[in-house]
């Protein structure tokens, strides 16, 4: 590791942990970076992480996939179920097969027969909606808690651990220290951050939530260093050019989906296995749509969807939890993009600069005037995130080439 | 010659919409027996299924129902026709509706006016509203170049709340001291009179007049011309000095326009004002199924739309009957899926066979030389 390297990373990770360790201090707002927070965050992470993964598989193959919500639907659903008849871990599997159902029903549409992939996507979000509403009505329907909207609960949790030594986890019968806890009820400047923010990522965590997690480099791997991963992108970037290597482009392509799908259904199956212990209408509530808006500003790329997925989860566990510290939160943008606006000054960029004390100025404006922030605005924070990079940031964003555009295999171009 | 030309050009033209009408009908009679086998896994007999759904939907009660249905699904797909026609995709309807509906109710509450004006001043503010909405979807596409599904979608789920935080904390009518969740009512003069008592209200005949003149301002005015040309070829629009920037923000605001229409058989024709429970939501959605099925033609539309609420009017009856009435909604998807899919195969199997006419005649040509 050579020292620009080391640089980068203490301005990037201490930086920020600074500037929020001292907005905790100033405002007095614990919940900024205590563990219930950040762990609270982590689990509202995973489903966005795991449909943002969904989104990315599907468009580096080049197909484009409005559907991850109806896929994530089928996930919740066939995962409640199996996890009802099975356990938990059945239902994950059965959540991941329904995922990839409604991924098959994608490939066959777009794939085989050719049509419009945004026109078959959202004929599988009505068509996963409505189905798994019959399918209710069959199953869960005269079943003790059971409903046309709601599956009965389930009994059984996937299992959930603490870190060793970290979090006080088990090792063997011996009880070992918390160590993170130890710094985070100290409160000291940045240790005590760290602590709470260590301590909610390694504590009371469920293995599913690792697998999740495990996914993203995972993912990146398969993507971008194996043989077949380079194939899949190619088929994205431009499948002419890849069928005439050889490349087999539609048979990627189920491939592809059916990972997409896959991960989508996934995603529905930690809502309604992990997340919670039941099926319930509605469950997904637009997640699919939130993957697919970090896919976008993740830039195509699963570190990035990573960081999309972590901000949004973020933002909605502290609303859960301490709705309080939501001005404390603006104070942290608005010293950020004082730091950015001071940076672009430096470096004479008057486009960026300015853009910084744009943003520097509203979020005081807001830390000074908003004490709560009506619940009714802050749902829709993720669409508008998405809009304003998409707006300001769409020069920078590079999607797979041909993502969207029909591929018939064979056929002069 | 001319003349043969001509005739051989219509011939060709009636032909062509015999494949499309009937592989329409051909997908539908599939998606039909894909959706018995689907009932079949799940148990159900679907021969009993069809029997309850034609037997109910074909009484006259059931009928006028089905007209009263498919009137807001003839303003969404009509609006999502307008943006397919330019080759946009508006998903944004939904969003675009519903916040045309809180803003119209709202607005009709502050007036007073005669009875017909008040009406029209209310599907005035309606229109408008559902046209800025969608204005912003325009403006990202042309200022910024994005995307107008994604910025649509993303605009439907801001709608979603903008419209909660604006009810809740501005348009609510507390006189009842919180029970009410609805906007103030709306004055008698301001509400649409029924064609059929309490069946079915005038906003039918309303869609009927929008539908006609989205076929004239589409297929027969020189704008629509335009819309068309730069949705079939963008190039050739813009080097034929087509306004590609203002075609589509009026494409899209046009379709915002439409849309903002569709929740006013609720709002001035039911309910008399906007409630988050009371105004119907999901169709913006089943707009875009009924284009897809109609292929954005008004014929299509009206009978896709008819077909729609003649399959919805049948629901409560199925339930009744022992069949989850969530299937209506199921085979809807289906035929939609299925149509697109066979139409996208009968177009391909047209072009391909032109093309082999073609170089048959070439052929011939070459040989006479």
């Amino acid at each position: 590791m050579n020292r620009s390297k080391i640089f980068r990373i203490i301005t990037y990770v201490l930086g920020p942990l600074a500037v929020i360790s001292i907005v905790r201090l100033w405002t007095d707002q614990d919940a900024l970076t205590s563990s219930n927070t950040v762990g609270t965050a982590l689990r509202l992470t995973v489903p966005i992480l795991l449909a943002g993964m969904a989104g990315l598989w599907a468009e580096r193959c080049g197909v484009l996939n409005i559907g991850i919500e109806g896929m994530m639907i089928l996930g919740t659903w066939f995962g409640a179920w199996g996890a009802w008849q099975f356990g938990p871990w059945v239902g994950l599997l059965f959540a991941v097969l329904g995922g990839m159902l409604g991924g098959f029903i994608h490939a066959i549409a777009t794939v085989r027969f050719n049509i419009d992939q945004i026109i078959s996507g959202v004929v599988i979000n009505l068509l996963a909606f409505f189905g798994v509403r019959y399918l209710s009505d069959l199953v869960f329907v005269g079943q003790p808690g059971g409903g046309v909207s709601q599956s009965p609960p389930q009994t059984s949790a996937i299992p959930r651990f603490d870190l060793p030594i970290l979090s006080g986890g088990q090792i063997g019968g011996w009880k070992s220290p918390d160590v993170l806890a130890w710094f985070e009820t100290r409160k000291w400047f940045i240790l005590g951050d760290i602590g709470g923010i260590g301590r909610g990522l390694t504590s009371n965590l469920s293995w599913a939530t690792v697998i999740a997690v495990a996914i993203v480099p995972i993912s990146a791997w398969v993507l971008w260093r194996t043989r077949i991963g380079l194939r899949l992108r190619a088929s994205g970037e431009s499948p002419v050019a890849a069928e005439s290597l050889g490349v087999m482009v539609n048979r990627l392509r189920y491939g592809g989906l059916l990972v997409s799908g896959g991960l989508a259904g996934l995603a529905g199956g930690t809502l309604s296995i992990v997340a919670s212990s039941y099926y319930r209408q509605g469950q997904t509530a637009g997640r699919g749509f939130i993957g697919l808006a970090t896919m976008i500003f993740g830039n195509w790329r699963p570190s990035g969807v990573l960081g999309g997925a972590m901000l949004f989860g973020y933002a909605e566990g502290i609303k859960l939890v301490a709705s309080d510290s939501i001005a404390a939160l603006f104070l942290f943008i608005a010293a950020v993009s004082l730091i950015f606006f001071v940076v672009a000054i430096i470096r004479r960029l008057r486009v960026r600069s300015l853009f910084a004390l744009g943003i520097f100025i509203l979020s005081t404006i807001a830390y000074q005037t908003v004490s709560t922030v009506p619940e009714s605005l802050t749902q829709s924070l993720p669409y508008v995130v998405t809009l304003i990079v998409l707006a300001t940031a769409n020069q920078r964003l590079r999607p797979p080439a041909m993502a969207g555009v029909p591929f018939r295999p064979g056929e002069p171009h | 010659m001319i003349e043969s030309r001509t005739t051989q050009r219509n011939f060709d033209g009636v032909r062509k919409s015999f494949v499309t009408l009937g592989s329409s009908l051909g997908a539908i009679v599939l998606a039909l027996v894909i959706c018995a086998v689907l009932l079949l896994l799940t148990g159900k007999d679907p021969l009993v299924a069809y029997r309850q759904i034609l037997e109910t939907g074909l009484s006259g009660d059931k009928l006028l129902e089905m007209l009263k249905r498919a009137t807001p699904l003839m303003f969404s797909a009509t609006a999502v026709a307008i943006g397919f026609k330019m080759n946009l995709f508006n998903i944004g309807v939904e969003g675009q509706y519903l916040f045309a509906a809180l803003i119209a109710a709202e607005m009709g509450t502050h007036v007073s006016l005669p009875a017909p004006l008040h009406v029209l001043f209310i599907l005035l503010v309606a229109m408008i509203a559902g046209a800025a909405w969608a204005s912003i979807a325009a403006l990202l596409k042309i200022g910024r170049g994005v995307n107008e599904v994604i910025s649509t979608i993303m605009l439907n789920f801001i709608a979603l709340s903008f419209i909660q935080w604006l009810f809740d904390n501005f348009f609510r009518d507390d006189s009842d001291g919180g029970l009410n969740v609805k906007t103030t009512k709306i004055a008698p003069s301001g509400r649409m009179p029924d064609l059929v008592h309490n069946r079915l209200s005038g906003m039918f005949i309303v869609a009927l007049i929008v539908v006609a003149l989205y076929w004239v301002v589409v297929f027969r005015s020189r704008f629509g011309f335009q819309l068309r040309a730069s949705g079939l070829n963008p190039i050739a629009a813009r080097t034929a000095g087509i306004p590609a920037n203002r075609m589509v923000l009026l494409a899209l605001m046009l379709s915002g326009a439409v849309a903002g229409l569709v929740a006013m058989p609720s709002v001035i024709g039911d309910v008399y004002g906007y409630g988050p429970s009371a105004t119907p939501t999901q169709f913006g959605f089943a707009g875009i199924a009924v284009a897809l099925l109609g292929r954005n033609h008004p014929v299509g539309i009206v009978s896709a739309a008819l077909l729609f609420g003649f399959l919805d009017s049948t629901s409560a009856e199925l339930q009744l009957s022992g069949v989850p009435s969530s299937i209506v909604k199921v085979i809807q998807a289906i035929i939609v899926l299925v149509v697109v899919i066979v139409n996208e195969a009968s177009s391909r199997w047209l072009n391909r066979r032109t093309a082999e006419r073609a170089a048959i005649a070439l052929k011939g040509l070459a040989s006479v030389a």
